[in-house]
């Protein structure tokens, strides 16, 4: 089984909309994962049918039982967050405030708080319009994506894949460099990176590499708009040269990517473009790569 | 006078709209821009001026103290984040992954692990000549963006008189640090594009927006791209469009040099004059 | 001396999981006792965060003398194992525990 994991650093840099565009190649070959729950747009594309939802539960925040509550205090003493209020002698807590530390909860004289699970999204398995499976998920309001909803979904899509032998798992991973993306990577045999020719692209582009790296993963560079700044382009060519990351593509500026987005298509299943061959290409040489 | 400009998504023109809103409200009224995007903060590639000040920031963190320990192993226990580990004969701490909760520091029998500042991140303020700019930028493994925006925040109001009109670029998304950073604000302009990716995020933002009882304006980039499903949505739900700065490529390549776009294109400077009137008619408003 | 692998399942066929942090199993081969012993890791599946220095934990309470794993450790835990004295191999993720071992032995693994 390989697993190719798609990354950016920065948001707005295509992304989604190559990932979503390898997924529509790859048909029932691939199972998708999209990793990137903050800002999950890949079902805007792949149009998923939402077949098998559950809840996901993360994080803890801490719960006051007004019956068992003498109004002490010491609670409100101890957080350090500011999230117990009090109201006429009433304690309180503020869950947008709590961080789940669980301090509280375990000096409370009368074990009056309990630290309650917080249930912050729902993850799917849907049948996308290729006939293939995609894994992916959604989060409420204030929640944050984390290692654990990222290795759940990363679980699930092995599993499906395991199963039904299918060879390739394809994930949008996570943006940023934190936790989830971490976990995005962890177990991946390919890193595609997806960058744009701007000084935030190039920027961001070098913080995520030092995290491919570490992982000792094999990755290449889709280099977005290559056309909106040449002079960038040519200096981002020279920093994957020299950290021997490979040169998969350079696709022009093009708003055919956001014309294709807005009747809901891949750039694959819009009319002829060139950069729809460039994407073909690029995903005939991602699968060359992985599998020498 | 406090605005926060945030989008559902990251790379929908949220930056673009701070810097370049910041330079042109400046030549009306008195201005500080904060860079509130700390893990990624990119306003200062295109802002340029005379450092005044700078400063690091720090957080609480635990240390071990061998010498005290018994290893009981009870801050290990507590420790809900699981950045206080028990190795053998010995106690690890993971400061980017601590919260600074106190408990594994303040239930120690043996006062083991007391609490030190560590050094999470880094703040600076530059005079430009026309307006203040302050940004906060956390050191690389460092995971929590809160404390940081927070103290970031209460810098702004110590530092800047209460009259000065205060711009925050806050991080994307809806999670803890948006919320932090979009908490104290007057006004919250909402970036988003005409396509779908933009309004599925925007709908998000707007859940957000409203949870939190803030009012809130939407700004469409890149317009002309894309459908009206934007405008649409936004008609159907009573939600103020302040401006629609237009699609135009020329913009996307002032945006990769890192310069000002308005100075050369006078239909975003008119669509930047829309948002400057309702700000400071609002601002008028709200000294009443 | 004892072998540490992160594994998929409780025995020498099973699959190497390629992950260090959220490894589903610590597989550990005894080669003087000639015998496996596994630690079931699953429950590191609700950390959120962290799930790294706690798996670097385990390990250490289980003292092996070389750990043979997949990628490699990220960040933290990399920082935890630091205390153990462990040479550590990796490039095994795509292998059975048995291919993993044969290729350890033949010296075919990246030291790290």
């Amino acid at each position: 089984m390989k697993e190719i994991v798609v990354v950016s650093g920065k948001g707005g840099t295509g992304k989604t909309s190559v990932t979503a565009s390898l997924s529509f190649l790859g048909g029932k070959d691939v199972v998708t994962a999209d990793c990137d729950v903050d800002a999950a747009d890949m079902h805007l594309l792949l149009n998923p049918d939402f077949a098998y939802v559950e809840d996901f539960y993360s994080g803890v925040i801490a719960k006051i039982d007004q019956d068992t509550c003498i109004s002490c205090g010491k609670c409100a003493q101890v957080c350090r967050y500011d999230a117990i209020q009090v109201d006429d002698g009433i304690h309180t807590v503020i869950p947008l405030d709590c961080e789940g530390c669980g301090y509280c909860a375990r000096i409370c004289p009368e074990t009056a708080i309990t630290m309650k699970e917080q249930n912050v999204g729902k993850w799917y398995i849907s049948t996308i319009k290729t006939g293939g499976i995609m894994v992916h998920a959604r989060l409420g309001i204030g929640a944050e994506n984390s290692g654990k909803l990222v290795a759940r979904v990363k679980n699930e899509v092995k599993k499906i894949a395991g199963e039904s032998g299918i060879d390739i798992i394809l994930v949008d991973g996570s943006p940023g460099i934190g936790c989830p993306v971490v976990s995005s990577l962890s177990g991946a045999d390919f890193v595609v990176l997806v960058t744009e020719p701007t000084v935030s692209g190039l920027h961001d582009l070098k913080r995520v590499h030092e995290l491919v790296k570490k992982f000792n993963i094999k990755s290449g560079c889709i280099i977005n708009k290559a056309d909106l700044n040449p002079e960038i382009a040519d200096l981002i060519k020279v920093f994957l040269g020299k950290e021997d990351i490979i040169h998969l593509a350079d696709l022009p500026y093009d708003e055919t990517f956001t014309k294709a987005m807005t009747m809901g298509q891949t750039i694959i299943e819009y009319k002829e473009s060139s950069l729809k061959k460039d994407i073909a290409e690029c995903w005939q040489k991602i699968k060359h790569i992985i599998y020498i | 006078m406090k605005i926060a400009i945030a989008s559902g998504k990251g790379g929908t023109g949220k930056t673009t709209l701070a810097t370049n809103l910041s330079s042109y409200l400046a030549e009306f009224h008195p201005l500080v821009l904060v860079d509130l995007d700390v893990e990624e903060p990119n306003s200062g590639l295109f802002i340029h001026g005379e450092l005044i000040h700078s400063e690091d920031t720090f957080k609480k963190i635990p240390i071990w103290d061998k010498n005290k320990c018994t290893l009981c192993g009870l801050c290990q226990e507590v420790c809900n984040f699981h950045s206080v580990i028990k190795l053998g004969n010995q106690i690890m701490v993971f400061p980017e992954l601590c919260h600074g909760c106190y408990a594994c520091s303040e239930l120690c029998p043996d006062e083991a692990l007391p609490m030190i500042s560590e050094k999470m991140g880094e703040l600076k303020y530059y005079e430009t000549g026309s307006f203040s700019f302050v940004e906060s930028k956390l050191d690389i493994g460092q995971e929590q963006a809160v404390p940081l925006i927070a103290q970031t925040i209460a810098y702004v109001e110590k530092t800047f008189p209460d009259d000065i009109v205060k711009l925050y670029d806050s991080p994307p998304g809806t999670s803890c640090p948006v919320i932090e950073a979009t908490k104290t604000a007057d006004l919250i302009i909402l970036v988003t594009e005409p396509t779908p990716f933009g309004l599925h995020d925007l709908k998000l933002a707007v859940a957000t927006m409203r949870e939190l009882k803030k009012r809130f304006a939407v700004v469409v980039n890149r317009y002309g791209i894309g459908n009206d499903d934007v405008l649409t949505y936004c008609n159907g739900e009573d939600i103020h469009i302040l401006a629609k700065l237009p699609n135009n490529r020329k913009i996307a390549e002032l945006y990769s040099r890192g310069s000002l776009v308005y100075k050369e294109i006078p239909e975003v400077e008119r669509e930047l004059e829309k948002i400057a009137i309702y700000i400071l008619n609002m601002k008028v408003r709200v000294k009443k | 001396m004892k072998i540490a692998f992160t594994s998929k399942g409780t025995n020498s066929e099973s699959m190497m999981d390629p992950r260090f942090g959220r490894t589903e199993f610590i597989l550990i081969y005894d080669e003087e006792k000639d015998e496996y012993t596994h630690f079931d890791n699953r429950a590191v599946e609700e950390i959120a965060h962290g799930a790294g220095p706690q798996t670097a934990q385990k390990l250490f309470e289980l003292h092996p003398d070389i750990l043979i794993t997949g990628n490699g450790p990220g960040g933290n835990a990399a920082t935890a194992l630091k205390q153990a004295s462990l040479i550590i191999f990796t490039g095994a993720g795509q292998m059975t525990v048995n291919e993993a071992y044969a290729a350890y032995k033949n010296g075919n693994l990246n030291k790290l």
